[in-house]
């Protein structure tokens, strides 16, 4: 079972909730993919409709609710979006995210540390959305994040982990969760995270934008599952050289000259 | 009087507090948080919360986001 903060999960698999066709899309996605971590952004109300409300969808049901502070530059919008967070969740989880360029939406490192040192301080669950660096890795767990969050590729872009080499650094180092966040673009991918020992992984644009994402959902499930599977089996180490699976012995080829 | 509503100028009744202001804008005032003048405003305050010219409201609230 996954534990972040105290909070024990156990589904693997966190979605996120932008980008859906519809709420009930949505809502039957989540249900398809078992995850109990959803997370939500805040923007100003639209005031031509007021009735537009996502937790009219999901604020009844027993999850655990993510705030992203997406939209921040710095760690100063961040702090105060995670302050409205807060203030409209009642709970201090957050997933920090701080990425001053909209063409790239990479994370400011120096931004998000600085941000996670105030905002465990302040009592929030700080989960911060990072470059798969780990040594910046290190340096936010020692601040007080109660995971870290490496990017596999840029959000969005559906491309998998490209990272794995630094994201497999980051697990073997880390002594809080890691979820493995961002262009995860199919099952396969999540799998590969998870093989490669990440506790859970975050998928929101492959699924959403999927033909058909609730089905999406329910294979993105399997994925994470297996992934998991696999790595607590143990997987066989690669090999450049060939290593018959069939016994050596016993073959009939010397015998079949008989053929020519 | 005018007030600075989500970024857009918004004329408002004298003295009307933000629980009116969110009647006005037929929202409930458990679905959204709001921030009056940069400060995180309690539910409970939102009675005694009055506005004045050029004060600045944001009204936020929870969407679908990754």
């Amino acid at each position: 079972m996954l534990t972040i903060a105290g909070t024990e999960f156990r589904s693997r698999l966190f979605l996120g909730t932008g980008k859906f066709s519809s709420s009930a899309v949505m809502a039957d996605a989540i249900e398809a993919s078992k995850c109990q971590m959803i997370t939500v952004a805040l923007r100003r109300v639209d005031l031509e409709n007021p009735d537009d409300d996502i937790m009219s969808t999901l604020g009844q049901r027993e999850y655990t609710f993510l705030p992203n502070t997406s939209g921040a530059r710095d760690a100063k919008e961040a702090i105060r979006l995670a302050k409205l967070a807060r203030a409209a969740s009642g709970t201090s989880w957050l997933k920090l995210e701080v990425t001053p360029d909209p063409r790239t939406l990479l994370p400011d490192p120096v931004e998000t540390l600085i941000a996670t040192e105030e905002l465990v301080k302040d009592g929030f669950i700080v989960l911060p959305y990072m470059n798969a660096d780990p040594i910046l890795a290190l340096k936010l767990q020692d601040a007080g994040a109660a995971a870290v969050m490496p990017l596999g590729s840029p959000i969005g872009t559906n491309q998998g982990v490209l990272t794995d080499a630094m994201v497999e650094i980051i697990i073997e180092q880390a002594r809080v969760p890691v979820v493995v966040d961002a262009g995860i673009g199919a099952p396969s991918h999540a799998a590969y995270a998870m093989e490669m020992g990440a506790d859970a992984v975050l998928v929101n644009t492959a699924i959403s934008v999927a033909s058909d994402p609730v089905a999406m959902a329910a294979a993105f499930a399997k994925g994470v599952e297996a992934g998991r599977d696999a790595f607590k089996a143990g997987l066989g180490a690669a090999n450049k050289e060939a290593s018959a699976s069939s016994p050596e012995t016993g073959k009939l080829s010397t015998d079949l000259g008989f053929l020519a | 009087m005018n007030i600075l509503l989500n970024g857009q100028e918004k004329e408002c009744t004298d003295g009307s507090t933000v629980l009116e202001l969110l009647a006005s804008l037929k929202l409930t005032p458990e679905s959204v948080v709001v921030e009056h003048n940069h400060e995180i405003l309690q539910p409970e305050a939102y009675t005694a919360a009055e506005l004045a010219e050029n004060d600045q409201v944001e009204i936020i609230r929870f969407v679908g986001g990754g």
